[in-house]
Parts: structure tokens; C-alpha cells; sequence
């Protein structure tokens, strides 16, 4: 019964895929800018046959719901066509820029779940105590926060004040590292190239910190506040009275239950560190695809970019 | 003559009701507001900032848009070489950080302010008529309430103005495009709720219309939960603002705006740090109080969604 319903929910979700891929491509389409001059006012002089040429490879000559048919048909296949500017395929764009997309929402994912983890935990099981006040405190602080600013500010204590960090990027310019993944880290491991995993964990500090700050404090406020709820629970007072100890008690009877909402909430996070990243990614000029579609929006190159960002959901 | 008088009074009922109610609960919300300090400090320091935005000519010391190039990257007053003349120090084109600040404030509120107003009327109006109507209406709109939930907040925001280019208006209609959905989703589903009520089943058996159920029965209800809405999501909607004017996609200079002087200061961040610093200082100061203000109203007014 429950495989029918997630079944039915994923299901549910094509149709709404379709139509936004469809209002996607009329944005990319009727904005004003045709991508054919744009690209050419970069090219330099050009003959009008030249620009006819172009039309037709990117069959922006024909009508636009002919256009439409062959974005979607090529979209359902795989082919995301081609970057007007770039000359690439937005599928190799894409597939050479997740990785590092991939990277940095782990790295930050993993950061808020270190720091909420303990932090929802104590706060609860030594409800308002001086560590639980400043905790929560800091927590609130954290979703009041805007990311690029707390970004900005990380920047400027670590990596031009201490000297610790560097400021941006994923590696340092003189190791070279062999991609097998994409994914900096892995890869270094993988190579056993000590010298690139230390790089690249010391470029992935502080760019996780300033993504996952909001995860923390979120995921940190909810599991505090559904631990108070099942610490009250009648089947830990009786864990309790059966001389349970503490940690017991709190680590495998009251966290597993507590972490159910918790769970829910990280889920919804991911849609955040997607969104959030396209700023962070700009302020550590990581080159992920959020940053990919930040200048795409600049150069008004509407790649269907934006649009593999709606079906990332 | 006089059957027209009643009727006119009958239809204002409704509206007449709420202000009853607004009236008699002012009093009491700022009595229980006085006894939650963190909820009181959040509305003092709104208040503050609120002042300080509708004030912002008479406080100012300087022209926020104009500035001499020989004070360009002048250090704030505590800082050696800063002098009081610029208490906050200076931006790359001499113009005075704190006047900037100041003025900057009347962008993040009023975007604030009206998107979280004009998502709040209309996401509360639909959901209201969704949800006690049903039917076809109301699977329209729900599904496209659904197409819209679709895309992350920023991401549709982002790709919103860059269809519709930067400025005021556009950055509203980007905002509210996506926002009014929340408001939708929880009025629909509270007036579903209060639907089955028996006070309803009094109201219909009355004879009371169908808009005057809604309007004088419904609301009074689910008005609190709108308004705590309303203000815990005014903190993520400045900050919305000023990430797209930080992305260069908001408000254009040489208006000031907390989010692009913080990605003016970007580049000067080695040698000037005060420049991209303290406007975003000045975002979490009001975010935060308006959270703090937020949650304080969510004690008193909603105390079902309390978290501990």
C-alpha cells in the first residue's frame, strides 16, 4: 500500500515537470534578446547568411511550438541542446559542473548535520540550561543570517585576515588532480593524492560553513523542540525506571523517535542548499552550476540550464 | 428607504466585527506582548528601524547618492584615520556608508512590507474561496499553487527577474509570484477545517450568506495564524531581496540597497572591510528582530504552534 502511494506522489510529479519545462522554455524564448544576435554582437562582424545558418541549427527559424516539440522531445532523450555561446553541449556543461554542485551541498549538508546533531540533542535533554539558551540563540541567529553576508564574513577572518582558508575556488592552481568522480575529495582519495585532498578540504571549509549555517540552526531548532516532545513520552520514563542509562535512554529510545520530523525537515533543506548555493557559489566563485546559471542569467544566454534545475526536484 | 439602511448595515457587519475584535484584542496583545521581553525588544527594534527608514532625510548626515572621490574608502570613525564626519566610514565613491544604511533600510522594509502584504491578501483570499467552495476552482488552483512549489524559492525568483529585468516593481512581483502560495495553502486548509464546525452549520442555518460566513465567521479564526505567517516570512523575504540585489538582479544603483553594498564592498574587502560588512550588519539586525518579533506573536496570538 505504501509503494502505491510513493509510487503515485512520483508519478504525480511528471505532469507538473512537463508544464514547468514548458512555461521554462516560453521564458527563455519570448524574453527579449535573441540569442542568435547576442551571440553574434560576441562574434564580431558576421554575413546575414552566416546568421540564417545559425538560425536553422538551433531551428530558431521555425515556429514556436515546433520549437517547443523538439526542446521536449530532446530533453526527454537526454540532449539538452546546445549552449548558445559556449558551443558546448549544456549537457557536458552540466554534467562537467554538478560535481562540484554535488561537492559543496554534501559538504555543507554534512556541516549542518555535525553541528545540529549535538547541539538539538543537549539543548533538549538540558532544557534551558546556559548551553541550551546559547545555543538556541545562536540557532535563531543562524536563520536571520543572510548566507552570502556570513560567506563575506568568513572570508574575511579566515582567509584575509588569518590566512588560514583560501578565498575561492576548489584547488589550488599548482596540483594537479586526475577526475575520476568530479568530486575533488573523493578523487583525491581515490588517487591517494594527499597533497589535493588537503586543498581541496581546506577550499570546501568555508563555503560549506556559510551553506549549511541555515541547515544547523533549522535542523538544530526542530530536533531540540521533537526531543522535548518524546522526552515526555510514558516509554522513557518507563526506560528510565528500569534503570535504563541516560544514554540509552536518550540515544536509542527518544533520538530514534525524535529524528522521524527531523528527518522530513533535512529533506526539505535540500531544496534550500539548491537554491541557496547559486549566491554561496558566487561568493566563492566555485564553479558549480549554480554559478553557471547566475551567468548564463547575465549573459541572457537562457540555456536549458534552468531548466535540469527544475527537474533536480 | 429604510430597508436599503439595513441592508447597507448588514453588509458591513462583517468589517464591523473584525474591528470590534481588533479593538478589544489590541489591548490585551500588547498587555501580553509587555510580558515577553524577547517578543518586545524584536517589535522596539522594528519600530526603530521602521523610524529610522520614514525619517531617513532628516537623520541622514549626507547625500546617500552622491559623494566626493577625495573621501573615497574613508575607515569608520573608531578606526585610525576615520574622522566623525563619516561615522561609518566611506565607499569607493566617497559616499557616506552610514546615510547609505540608513536610507538602504526603506528598500528591505517597504519590499518587505508589501510583498508579504500583497501575498498575504491575495494567498488568504484564494485559499479562503478554494477551500470552502472546492470543486473545480479549487483543484485549479491548488495544482498550479503545486506547479509553483515546484521550483526552489530563489531559484524561480532569480530566473523571475531576469525575464522581467531588475527594479522595484519586478522585484515585488517576483516575490509575491511564489510567496502568496503558503498563505494559500494554510488559509485553504484552515477553512476546510472550520468548515464542518458546528458554528458554521449555525451561521448557514441562520441564514447568514456564504461571503458573510466566510468574511465574519471564518476569518476571525484563522486571521492569527495569517498574521504569524505573515511576519516570520517577511525575515526570508528581505533576505530574498537583498540576495537578489547582492546577484546584481534587485534594485539598481545608485539607490541604495543592503544587498548590492554588500557586493559593492566584495572587491574592496581586503582593504575596506567596513564597506561590505555593516550593511549586512544592518540586514541581520532586522531580520532578526523582525524573527524575534515574529516568534514573540506566534506565542501569544497562535500558542498550538509553539516551539519549545
Amino acid at each position: 500500500m505504501r509503494t502505491i502511494k510513493i509510487l503515485e506522489r512520483v508519478l504525480a510529479v511528471i505532469p507538473i515537470m512537463f508544464v514547468v519545462a514548458i512555461i521554462v522554455f516560453l521564458f527563455m524564448r519570448l524574453t527579449p534578446g535573441d540569442p542568435v544576435d547576442i551571440m553574434m554582437g560576441e562574434a564580431g562582424f558576421v554575413s546575414a547568411g552566416e546568421i540564417e545558418n545559425l538560425r536553422q541549427e538551433f531551428n530558431l527559424d521555425k515556429p514556436l511550438y515546433v520549437q517547443l516539440y523538439i526542446f521536449l522531445a530532446d530533453a526527454v532523450h537526454g540532449d539538452l541542446g546546445n549552449s548558445f555561446v559556449k558551443h558546448a553541449p549544456v549537457s557536458k556543461l552540466i554534467a562537467e559542473r554538478l560535481p562540484a554542485t554535488i561537492e559543496l551541498a554534501l559538504g555543507a549538508l554534512l556541516f549542518g548535520l555535525a553541528v545540529a546533531m549535538p547541539i538539538g540533542i543537549i539543548s533538549a535533554v538540558k532544557q534551558n540550561s546556559a548551553i541550551d539558551r546559547l545555543s538556541m540563540a545562536g540557532a535563531f541567529v543562524g536563520i536571520s543570517m543572510p548566507p552570502f553576508w556570513l560567506g563575506i564574513i568568513l572570508m574575511l577572518i579566515f582567509a584575509v585576515l588569518l590566512r588560514w582558508l583560501p578565498v575561492s575556488g576548489r584547488l589550488d592552481y599548482s596540483i594537479k588532480l586526475q577526475s575520476i568522480t568530479g568530486l575533488y575529495v573523493l578523487d583525491s582519495i581515490l588517487t591517494a593524492n594527499w597533497p589535493a585532498l588537503i586543498s581541496s578540504l581546506k577550499h570546501l571549509v568555508l563555503p560549506s560553513i556559510s551553506l549549511g549555517a541555515a541547515v544547523a540552526a533549522t535542523v538544530a531548532r526542530i530536533l531540540r523542540s521533537s526531543m522535548l516532545e518524546v522526552l515526555r513520552q510514558d516509554y522513557v520514563f518507563l526506560a528510565r525506571a528500569k534503570g535504563l542509562p541516560q544514554r540509552t535512554v536518550i540515544v536509542k529510545h527518544a533520538l530514534r523517535n525524535a529524528l522521524i520530523p527531523t528527518v522530513t525537515v533535512v529533506g526539505l533543506q535540500i531544496g534550500v542548499l539548491l537554491g541557496g548555493n547559486m549566491i554561496v557559489e558566487t561568493v566563492f566563485a566555485w564553479p558549480g552550476l549554480g554559478r553557471l546559471v547566475v551567468q548564463a542569467i547575465f549573459a541572457r544566454r537562457f540555456s536549458p540550464v534552468i531548466f535540469l534545475w527544475c527537474r533536480a526536484q | 428607504m429604510d430597508a436599503q439602511v439595513i441592508t447597507l448595515s448588514q453588509r458591513l457587519y462583517p468589517l464591523k466585527y473584525l474591528f470590534q475584535l481588533w479593538k478589544r484584542n489590541t489591548l490585551q496583545f500588547l498587555r501580553e506582548l509587555w510580558g515577553n521581553p524577547s517578543a518586545l525588544l524584536g517589535a522596539l527594534l522594528v519600530l526603530l528601524v521602521v523610524l529610522m527608514a520614514i525619517f531617513a532625510p532628516q537623520i541622514a548626515p549626507h547625500d546617500p547618492t552622491r559623494g566626493k572621490l577625495r573621501n573615497q574608502l574613508l575607515p569608520p570613525v573608531w578606526q585610525k584615520g576615520g574622522s566623525t564626519e563619516f561615522l561609518l566610514g566611506t565607499d569607493v565613491q566617497g559616499r557616506d556608508l552610514l546615510s547609505r544604511i540608513i536610507y538602504g533600510a526603506r528598500i528591505s522594509l517597504s519590499v518587505g512590507i508589501l510583498a508579504v502584504g500583497i501575498s498575504a491578501l491575495i494567498g488568504t483570499g484564494l485559499g479562503a474561496i478554494a477551500g470552502y467552495y472546492r470543486g473545480t476552482l479549487d483543484a485549479v488552483i491548488s495544482r498550479f499553487a503545486d506547479i509553483l512549489l515546484a521550483f526552489p524559492f530563489l531559484i524561480f525568483a532569480i530566473g523571475m527577474m531576469a525575464f522581467l529585468g531588475p527594479g522595484f516593481t519586478n522585484l515585488l512581483l517576483a516575490l509575491t509570484l511564489k510567496s502568496w502560495v503558503e498563505f494559500f495553502r494554510l488559509a485553504r486548509g484552515a477553512v476546510i477545517a472550520e468548515k464542518t464546525s458546528e458554528y458554521i452549520e449555525a451561521a448557514k442555518v441562520v441564514g447568514q450568506s456564504n461571503p458573510t460566513i466566510i468574511l465574519s465567521e471564518i476569518m476571525p479564526n484563522i486571521i492569527h495564524s495569517i498574521m504569524v505567517l505573515g511576519t516570520l516570512r517577511m525575515g526570508s523575504l528581505i533576505i530574498a531581496e537583498a540576495s537578489l540585489s547582492f546577484l546584481g538582479l534587485g534594485i539598481q544603483p545608485p539607490t541604495p540597497a543592503w544587498g548590492s553594498m554588500i557586493a559593492d564592498g566584495r572587491d574592496y574587502l581586503i582593504t575596506s572591510w567596513w564597506i561590505a560588512t555593516l550593511p549586512g550588519l544592518a540586514i541581520l539586525v532586522l531580520v532578526l528582530s523582525i524573527n524575534l518579533f515574529g516568534e514573540g506573536l506566534r506565542d501569544i496570538l497562535d500558542p498550538r504552534l509553539k516551539i519549545e
